[in-house]
């Protein structure tokens, strides 16, 4: 490949991807250009069908794209790698295995020995709260329960960068709180580089060192707006009139976009 | 459990849905018992009643014909089922995982489904001779056909995000289909693992029927030259029995391969 302009940790150069053929294909993301440094936490926002999850499952490698190309520590992506821990929104645990064969279902396929296996299992699990529930089956834990139990097995096999899609979507306020702090807690002591999407504006601006604002038709950035908070993020912080402001401009910037002035023909609806 | 149901239908009568589903089982099987005494005492159709239906299989459970019958039988529907089974396994995950193998399959098994097992007896008949051969061909094709495409629809029907999930991990195509694809298809297999057996069962004593020196379908068919009627309720008392018993066996292996599945 050419060598790399850039020394960020994640670059999408001018990443475009078209889904369908010929007349009836459809631009999910147009020409997104973005770098993200070692370390950082960004969030994505922006409205349904904006290509979020497109834009994050071409990072990940399972998608491929139609245009430009990702960077990741300068290498081009080519396919999926445990140095990209991908957490979805739907859980994805494996139903048939129990919590600790699902954290050490990674840690297995690298041929790590069983002691060791079991080390960093009992960590992560503890790390998210689940030691209690180690042997118990997927089927029994709770959404929260499920999703920390991902995000065990995303941390287990160490990458370097975690992709979130909308991970606490399916959580009800108190608890999608509760696992904002923790993730943020567990991202301070092991840091990261994170992505993290989601349709929470309030949940975008607490985590996030920059919040990624997309739009639609056809999916592209829109804005690009720093948090200059510090971490440790507090409850005290999200309740200030500065955490307001940032808010209110994310908030603008995702619900009141101006119409795209279109100059790519193409369908106005993706294919069903 | 029962007292909640006891408190909804109002205070101490005790109602017939507080009943253990056993009792009630028995009630029902000795209610048909006498439905069929009655029936056949007042001599309303002339068939053997429940005493000497009982009273035959004793003699042909004494005389080890009745036992004959079974294992003959038994071997037949698992030799063919196991084979069928053996088979269909590989060959619908083949199905399900490359796309070649089910465009090239695809259209013999939509095929071959389409023709009922027993329209192939007369066929087998002939080209595989009286013995065990043609029943045992015709229960392996019904129970294959079955199992295959009910694997086939597990494999395909995996869920996708379970197999990126395993990518992101660092599996491979072959650890996947080992790790991901097999467990995941498993309850579809099962599925049709049973509808296998039932088809088996059905074909064996079909194929019975038409060529055989034992077995219960031979015996009936027997029992129908000499009018011997108890000895068919015997034989068909047994298939029941047998059937059931299969199928419960295997619904246990079910419940035990299939605990983490979420139940609505
Ligand atoms: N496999 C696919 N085939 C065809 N079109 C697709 C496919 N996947 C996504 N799209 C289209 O691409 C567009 C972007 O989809 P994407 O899932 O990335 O949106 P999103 O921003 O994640 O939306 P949401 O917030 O609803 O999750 C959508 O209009 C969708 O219809
Ligand atoms: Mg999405």
């Amino acid at each position: 490949m050419t060598s790399p302009q850039t020394n960020a940790k994640i670059s999408f150069q001018n990443v475009s991807r078209r889904y369908g053929e010929g007349d009836r294909s459809f631009l999910a993301l147009d020409r997104l250009s973005l770098d993200i440094a070692d370390g950082e936490f960004v969030t994505v926002v922006g409205p349904s069908g904006c290509g979020k999850s497109t834009a994050m499952n071409i990072a990940a490698g399972l998608t491929d794209v139609s245009d430009g190309r990702v960077l990741v520590d300068g290498k081009s992506v080519v396919g999926p790698g445990p140095e990209r821990g991908v957490i979805f929104q739907q859980y994805a645990l494996f139903p048939w295995l129990t919590v600790r064969q699902n954290v050490e279902f990674g840690l297995r396929i690298k041929g790590t020995s069983a002691a060791e296996r079991r080390r960093i299992s009992d960590h992560f699990i503890s790390l998210v709260g689940l030691t209690d529930f180690a042997d118990a089956l997927p089927k029994t834990l709770s959404g929260g329960m499920k999703q920390r139990c991902a995000i065990a097995r995303a941390y287990a096999v160490n990458p370097t960068i975690l992709l979130m899609d909308e991970p606490f979507g399916a959580l009800d306020a108190l608890t999608r709180v509760g696992m904002q702090d923790q993730l943020l807690d567990t991202w301070t002591r092991e840091r990261r580089t994170v992505i993290f999407i989601t349709h929470d504006v309030d949940e975008a601006v607490y985590l996030a060192n920059r919040v990624i604002v997309m739009a639609a038709r056809p999916g592209r950035l829109h804005k690009i707006i720093p948090v200059d908070l510090p971490y440790p993020r507090t409850e005290e912080m999200r309740l200030s009139p500065e955490f307001a402001e940032i808010r209110n401009q994310v908030w603008h910037a995702v619900y009141h976009q101006k119409p795209h002035v279109d100059l790519h023909i193409q369908e106005e609806e993706p294919l069903t | 459990m029962s007292d909640v149901a006891v408190d909804n239908q109002g205070a101490g009568s005790r109602s017939i849905a507080d009943w253990p589903p056993i009792i009630l089982n028995l009630v029902a099987f000795v209610f048909g018992l006498a439905v069929w005494w009655a029936i056949t005492a007042a001599q309303l159709v002339i068939l053997p009643g429940p005493a000497a239906v009982f009273q035959r299989a004793i003699e042909l459970i004494a005389n080890g014909q009745l036992p004959l019958d079974i294992v003959s039988s038994l071997q037949r529907v698992l030799t063919g089922f196991i084979l069928g089974v053996a088979l269909a396994v590989p060959v619908g995950f083949l199905m399900g995982w490359y796309r070649v193998a089910r465009a090239l399959i695809e259209p013999y098994v939509q095929f071959f489904r389409m023709i009922p097992p027993l329209a192939v007896i007369p066929l087998a008949i002939v080209t595989l001779g009286i013995d065990e051969a043609p029943k045992i061909f015709v229960i392996f094709l019904a129970s294959f056909l079955s199992c295959v495409v009910a694997t086939y629809q597990g494999v395909i029907s995996v869920d996708r995000t379970l197999i990126n999930a395993a990518r992101v991990l660092g599996a491979t195509d072959r650890v996947i289909f080992p790790r991901v694809i097999i467990p995941a298809s498993i309850p579809f297999i099962l599925v049709g693992v049973r509808i296998g057996l039932g088809s088996a069962w059905a074909t064996v004593v079909a194929a019975e029927l038409i060529a055989a020196q034992s077995g219960l379908g031979f015996r009936m068919q027997q029992a129908q030259l000499y009018y011997d009627l108890p000895t068919i309720f015997v034989s068909l008392i047994a298939i029941g029995i047998l059937g059931l018993v299969m199928d419960r066996f295997l619904q246990a292996a079910e419940r035990r391969l299939t605990q983490w599945q979420e139940r609505v």
